[in-house]
């Protein structure tokens, strides 16, 4: 019992024993308000026994002195009223000083209707959207222009840069791209072998394995797995260099950081993806001959051969001419969300989460452009 | 009395480099005890030690009589909810408003109604001269001086009776460090905390500190403030006797 509570005649007895720290507030609280103080006229408080009273337990007995006064008490202290109080009263006084002196909130918005409601918010929306779209826009720009310039004056292209970005996104990323196309042919050869087999034309899968993995397959995975790697690596760097003044203390030495950060990446990226590229073909066309070996007992010969048959001048080339337009995507995404990040480490993980959204849906977006435009071109 | 932090025969290395060669350090109840050092002589390795945050190779580190070096994590736990610590760049959690960083510590350790936790926090915010007001705002939003207002806000949000202050001056204008070290002085006095502080700031520390320890060598020659600006070590000379310490500590000696 944290408190003990005598009735007399004229009021109320309150004798504190024990620890009155925060660990003990919510007992204390609920003791507190236990205790009925309307019948009182005197509140006598006993704070001598406390073997402990620290701010919280003093809030406690602040909040039932402040209600027991209400009611119209008068509250009185057997011996010195604790320290701890005094400074509670200091704090509180102060703090009311400062809300004075404080600016006056603003005044509340005038109420709306429902439909008037929706407008706004629809209106909110669009205007968000646009800005949107116009930063993005303006990031590019400032990106080309940059990239314009660095290659028009090769002193400020930073080989040293760009190289190391070809290696991170690059040549690291060489065991997973070859690992993914090496399965993923091989679960197309094995899918489609089930199908052809029964039309006794599972000689078909050579062709559907190096159209499907040249044209398609090996630039689109590649770019998702990019996209997933180094797009969120992009946003994440520039975003914790945001975060950390990096970025400005660059632009204080007056480096743009849109040719030190930006375009190395942009074009370490558009360098290294469509290498990826022609990795992930290579891979993928062997991990369909393996597949073809093993299941449909296809020598290795007869598969090159078919292989061969079904490449036409153009199937490597429809493929590959995408990566260069998806690496831009991909690190313009990146490199743009991690330019966005503000203030808080929520943020940077909101912004690179967006950034790998993003790079694979316009990916995919710009695959379907590329697809229409290479059917009307008819190769 | 006890020491509140005793630390004995302390060895960390790096690798080859040794930080701390046999350091021993004592603070007592009620005391504010500054850690004054060169750059690289390991004064955060120290802290971070005595915090918990890295086991060193060698020596005792006790808090209240505990030796921590030899605790399970979850008896550390228990340990860490007894002391507030207070981080160089104030390390507020940059997601959460001013209020709920204050409130975070209260969340982790204790049961408490929603109403009992606005309430305390906005205290604590209070406390430490700021207004209600900034209970709102993000991290972020915060001036240099508020930032480290509101982390010594949080490292008292559980009423601890150990501080840990690193570097709390630091990177503030002098009249904003003083008020600062005017704050600390009067919660120490108020809340009777004791108070270890790393700092390298002179005015602080003549202000502030009841004594102080200096790391020379990978060991540390602690004294009361008066004794240490006589102490013969060439480096402690140099810190204390310095073009800029010489004012102050004449002004020690006249005051004495």
């Amino acid at each position: 019992m944290a408190a003990e509570v005598r009735r007399s005649a004229e009021g109320l007895e309150l004798t504190l024993t024990g620890e009155w720290g925060v660990r003990e507030f919510d007992t204390l609280e609920a003791q507190l308000a236990a205790v009925d103080v309307q019948s009182a006229h005197l509140v006598r408080v006993d704070a001598q026994p406390l073997t402990r009273l620290d701010l919280a337990g003093a809030w406690a007995l602040h909040r039932f002195i402040a209600r027991a006064r209400a009611a119209g008490a008068e509250v009185s202290f057997q011996g010195a009223a604790p320290e701890q109080l005094r400074l509670l009263d200091e704090t509180l006084k102060e703090a009311e000083k400062g809300v004075e002196a404080g600016p006056p909130p603003p005044p509340p918005a005038p109420p709306h209707g429902r439909v008037m409601h929706l407008l706004i918010d629809l209106g909110v929306h669009a205007l968000h959207v646009g800005g949107n779209l116009k930063q993005g826009l303006a990031f590019l720009g400032k990106a080309s222009v940059t990239a314009l310039f660095s290659a028009a004056h090769p002193k400020h292209l930073r080989p040293t840069s760009i190289a190391r970005h070809v290696y991170d996104t690059g040549i690291t990323a060489l065991p997973i791209v070859s690992l993914i196309a090496f399965l993923i042919s091989a679960i197309i050869a094995y899918m489609s072998a089930r199908q052809l087999r029964g039309l006794g034309a599972d000689i078909y899968v050579a062709d559907l394995v190096t159209i499907g993995v040249l044209r398609e397959l090996g630039v689109l995975l590649t770019s998702i797995i990019v996209a997933g790697r180094s797009g969120s690596a992009f946003a994440a760097e520039l975003g914790s260099m945001k975060l950390n003044q990096e970025v400005d203390a660059l632009i204080a030495t007056g480096v743009d950081p849109f040719e030190v950060l930006v375009v190395p990446r942009i074009i370490g990226l558009t360098i290294a993806l469509p290498l990826l590229t022609v990795v992930a073909d290579l891979v993928g066309l062997t991990g369909g001959g393996v597949l073809c070996h093993f299941l449909l007992d296809m020598p290795f010969s007869q598969y090159i051969g078919r292989v061969n048959d079904a490449i036409s001048d153009t199937t490597f080339w429809v493929g590959i001419i995408k990566a260069p337009v998806f690496a831009l995507i991909i690190a313009a995404a990146g490199c743009y969300r991690g330019l966005q990040v503000r203030s808080s480490a929520r943020e940077l993980g909101r912004l690179v989460t967006v950034a790998v959204v993003q790079a694979i849906f316009f990916v995919i977006l710009a695959d379907a452009l590329f697809a229409v435009l290479f059917m009307e071109m008819d190769i | 009395m006890d020491p509140v932090v005793q630390v004995q025969g302390l060895v960390n290395r790096f690798g080859t480099q040794v930080v701390h060669d046999g350091l021993d350090m004592q603070v007592m109840p009620d005391e504010v005890f500054g850690i004054v050092g060169g750059s690289g002589t390991g004064k955060s390795v120290l802290l971070r030690t005595i915090l918990g945050l890295q086991r060193p190779q060698a020596g005792v580190v006790r808090i209240d009589g505990h030796d921590i070096t030899q605790m399970t994590e979850a008896q550390l736990r228990i340990v860490k909810s007894h002391y507030g610590v207070s981080f160089q760049a104030g390390a507020l959690y940059s997601g959460l408003t001013v209020k709920e960083n204050i409130q975070l510590p209260m969340l982790e350790y204790l049961k408490l109604s929603e109403r009992a936790l606005d309430d305390l926090a906005l205290l604590k915010i209070c406390l430490v001269g700021l207004s209600p007001q900034a209970a709102g705002k993000y991290p972020s939003e915060l001036s240099g001086g508020m930032v480290k207002r509101v982390a010594l806000a949080r490292a008292l949000a559980l009423d601890p009776s150990l501080l840990f202050l690193d570097e709390p001056t630091s990177g503030l204008d002098p009249i904003g460090a003083a008020a600062f070290d005017d704050l600390v002085l009067y919660l120490q006095r108020e809340l009777k905390l004791t108070i270890v502080m790393i700092t390298h700031d002179l005015d602080s520390i003549f202000r502030t500190c009841n004594r102080v320890g200096v790391i020379v060598d990978g060991r540390m020659i602690s004294d009361t403030l008066e004794g240490i600006v006589d102490n013969p070590n060439p480096w402690i000379q140099e810190y204390f006797h310095g073009e800029r310490a010489r004012a102050r500590v004449e002004a020690l000696q006249h005051g004495a």
